[in-house]
C-alpha cells in the first residue's frame, strides 16, 4: 500500500497551559481530499496549524511525502510543498491582488498557463488584478486565499473553513473550484463545519471531538449513515444546506 | 488602485490656513520651509522605527541612541576633516560630509544589529520586557556615549557651504533647510520605490500586515526582521546627522530628547505605515514651527494636541495598515 502524503501518529499540542490535541491519529491518502469535520472546539484548526508548524507538536510525528517534518519551521514545510489556507484567509489587505499572488508564487512570476487557469477557477481576480485585496468582497478574498496557495503546484493544500461566512451562491461556486482542483490529483486537506459543502467533494473523512480523531473512513459511507452522523457532528451541521 | 488623499490635503490645509496668522508672506514662507524641513528629519528618524513597531512588533525605546550614535560616528569624522568642513567651496565639503553619513549609517546599523541579536530576540512577543530591556540598553550606550566622547554638549559648525541663507524678496531660506528637505524627499521617494516595486518590499508590507502569513508562504521572516532593523537603524543614524548639524551642536541624550516627536509621528501615522510616518513627520514639523512663532508658551504641547486630534479622526493613524 502506497504510503499516503501526510500521516499523523499520537500529536499532541499544547497551547499555554490547554491541551488541545490529545493523541491525533490518521492519514491524508495521496491525491485526495480529506475532509477534517467536527463540533466548534474539537481542535480542528489546532491540527491544520500543527501539520504547519505554526504550533509545536508537543509529542507524536507528523510525516509528509514519507519523511518526518515534526520539527520543520513553517517557511521550510512551506518551500517544502505545502500550502495553507487559515481560517481568516490570511490575505495582504494593503497588497493588490497581483502582489498577494507574485509573493505566493516564491519560484517566479506565475507561469501564464497556470494563471489563465487560476483566472478560469476565480474570474473575479482577473477583473480585480491591480486593485487591492483589502477591497474584495468576502467571497473574493477567499478566492483569493486559495489562487494564492496553488499559484504552484504543491504537494498538499491545507484549507481551514474555505466556506465560512460565504453566501450560498458563492460556497456553490467553490464546489466547482474545488472539484476542478481535485483533477489536478492535488493532495487536499480541508477542516469544514459545512457538511453540504463536506459531503459534496469529500473522498476520505476524518472526524474530531475533544482533540482526538473518533472516526475515519469514506465520505460516502458516512454520508449514507444518518444515524452515524448525528452521534458524530450533531444535527445542526447535517441541517446547513 | 485608489489613493486616500485627505492626509497630504491635510498638510496643505496647515500650511495655508497659517498664512492669515503669520500675516507675513516672507515670514510664512520662512515657517513654512522650516517646518518642512524639520519634518523631512524627523521623518528621516521615525520611517525606521514605524517599521521595526510594524513588522516585528517591538516597542524600540532604545531608537533615540541610533540618533546619538549616528551623530556622534558622523561628527568624529567631520571634526577630523575641519579643513575640508570650513573650506568654501561645496566639493570640498562633501568630501567630509560624504564619509561622515557613512560613518553614521554603518555604526548606527551595526549598533541596531547587535541590539536585535542581543537585546530583542529573546522578548520577542513579550512588550513589556521590550520596554524594559530597550530602555535599559539605551542607558548603557548613552553612558557609553558619555565615557567615549564626554559630558559636555559638542558644537559642530555646518560646512561652510551650507551655512547661510537664499533670499528671495524678503524672505530668508536658510541653505540646510532646503537641503533636509531635498534629502527627506530622496529618502522618501527611494523608501516607496523599495517598497512597492521591490518583492523585499512587498515581504515587508506583507509583513507589517500578517508575518505568520508570510512564514506560511515559505519566507523565513527572521532575516527580515534582522534587515528592517538594522536598515531602520541606519535611518536612524542619518536622521542623527542631519538633526545635529541643524542644532550645530551634539550631545549623548540628542536622540532621547527628539523621541517624544518621533513616537507621536510613527503613532499619528499608522503603526508600519512608511506614507502615514511621512505625512504625520511633515504635520508634526509645520504645527511645531507655526505655533513657535504664533503662540510660543502652546508650542510644546501643540504637537500632543495635534496627536489627539488626528486620532479622534482616525484613530489607527493617517494611514492604517491592517493586522
Amino acid at each position: 500500500m502506497a504510503e499516503p502524503m501526510l500521516r499523523l501518529s499520537g500529536v499532541h499540542t499544547h497551547i499555554g497551559q490547554y491541551h488541545i490535541l490529545q493523541g491525533v491519529d490518521f492519514d491524508v491518502a495521496r491525491g485526495g481530499l480529506t475532509m477534517l469535520l467536527g463540533r466548534n472546539g474539537a481542535g480542528k484548526t489546532t491540527c491544520l496549524r500543527t501539520i504547519m508548524g505554526l504550533w509545536r507538536a508537543s509529542k507524536g510525528n507528523v510525516r509528509l511525502d514519507g519523511h518526518d517534518v515534526t520539527r520543520l519551521a513553517t517557511p521550510e514545510l512551506a518551500r517544502g510543498g505545502v500550502a495553507y489556507v487559515p481560517e481568516n484567509m490570511g490575505i495582504f489587505a494593503g497588497l493588490t491582488v497581483r502582489e498577494n499572488m507574485l509573493l505566493a508564487a516564491r519560484g517566479g512570476p506565475p507561469e501564464a498557463a497556470r494563471l489563465a487557469w487560476i483566472f478560469r477557477l476565480f474570474p473575479a481576480l482577473e477583473q480585480f488584478w491591480n486593485g487591492l485585496a483589502g477591497n474584495l468582497s468576502g467571497g473574493q478574498k477567499q478566492m483569493l486565499a486559495i489562487a494564492r496557495a496553488i499559484v504552484e503546484p504543491r504537494k498538499l493544500l491545507l484549507v481551514d473553513e474555505p466556506t465560512k461566512g460565504l453566501a450560498p451562491a458563492i460556497i456553490g461556486n467553490m464546489i466547482e473550484a474545488f472539484r476542478e482542483l481535485k483533477r489536478t490529483d492535488t493532495t487536499i486537506l480541508v477542516v469544514e463545519q459545512n457538511f453540504h459543502f463536506a459531503k459534496s467533494l469529500g473522498d476520505t473523512v476524518a472526524v474530531m471531538d475533544s482533540g482526538r480523531i473518533v472516526h475515519t473512513g469514506d465520505m460516502g459511507a458516512l454520508v449514507a449513515d444518518a444515524p452515524l452522523q448525528a452521534k458524530l457532528l450533531g444535527l445542526s451541521l447535517e441541517a446547513q444546506p | 488602485m485608489k489613493r486616500d488623499w485627505l492626509p497630504l490635503a491635510l498638510i496643505v490645509a496647515l500650511a495655508l490656513g497659517a498664512l492669515p496668522l503669520v500675516a507675513s508672506l516672507p515670514t510664512w514662507v520662512t515657517l513654512t520651509v522650516a517646518g518642512l524641513a524639520m519634518g523631512m528629519m524627523i521623518f528621516m528618524m521615525a520611517s525606521g522605527l514605524t517599521l521595526v513597531f510594524g513588522l516585528m512588533d517591538v516597542m524600540n525605546f532604545a531608537h533615540g541612541v541610533f540618533i546619538s550614535v549616528g551623530a556622534y560616528a558622523a561628527a568624529s569624522v567631520l571634526i577630523a576633516m575641519k579643513a575640508e568642513v570650513q573650506a568654501p567651496s561645496l566639493a570640498a565639503n562633501l568630501t567630509a560630509i560624504g564619509p561622515a553619513v557613512l560613518a553614521a549609517i554603518a555604526l548606527a546599523g551595526a549598533l541596531g544589529w547587535f541590539f536585535e541579536r542581543v537585546v530583542i530576540r529573546p522578548v520577542y512577543g513579550d512588550h513589556l520586557r521590550q520596554i524594559l530591556v530597550t530602555m535599559g540598553g539605551l542607558i548603557v550606550v548613552e553612558q557609553l556615549i558619555i565615557v567615549l566622547w564626554g559630558p559636555d554638549l559638542i558644537p559642530l559648525p555646518r560646512p561652510a557651504a551650507l551655512s547661510g541663507a537664499f533670499i528671495f524678496g524678503d524672505a530668508a531660506i536658510e541653505r540646510y533647510r532646503v537641503l533636509a528637505v531635498a534629502v527627506g524627499l530622496v529618502l522618501f521617494g527611494a523608501m516607496w520605490l523599495v517598497l512597492n516595486r521591490t518583492k523585499i518590499g512587498m515581504l515587508v508590507r506583507a509583513g507589517v500586515e500578517n508575518t505568520e502569513m508570510v512564514e506560511s508562504l515559505g519566507y523565513r521572516i527572521r532575516r527580515l526582521f534582522v534587515g528592517v532593523f538594522v536598515a531602520g537603524s541606519g535611518l536612524a543614524g542619518l536622521g542623527g546627522v542631519m538633526w545635529a548639524m541643524y542644532q550645530e551642536s551634539l550631545s549623548a541624550q540628542m536622540g532621547m530628547q527628539v523621541m517624544v516627536l518621533i513616537f507621536i509621528v510613527v503613532i499619528i501615522g499608522g503603526l508600519g505605515s512608511v506614507g502615514g510616518c511621512f505625512a504625520g513627520a511633515l504635520l508634526v514639523g509645520l504645527t511645531a514651527n507655526y505655533t513657535g512663532f504664533l503662540a510660543p508658551k502652546l508650542a510644546l504641547g501643540s504637537n500632543i494636541l495635534l496627536m489627539v486630534l488626528v486620532l479622534l479622526w482616525r484613530p489607527r493613524g493617517l494611514y492604517p495598515v491592517g493586522r
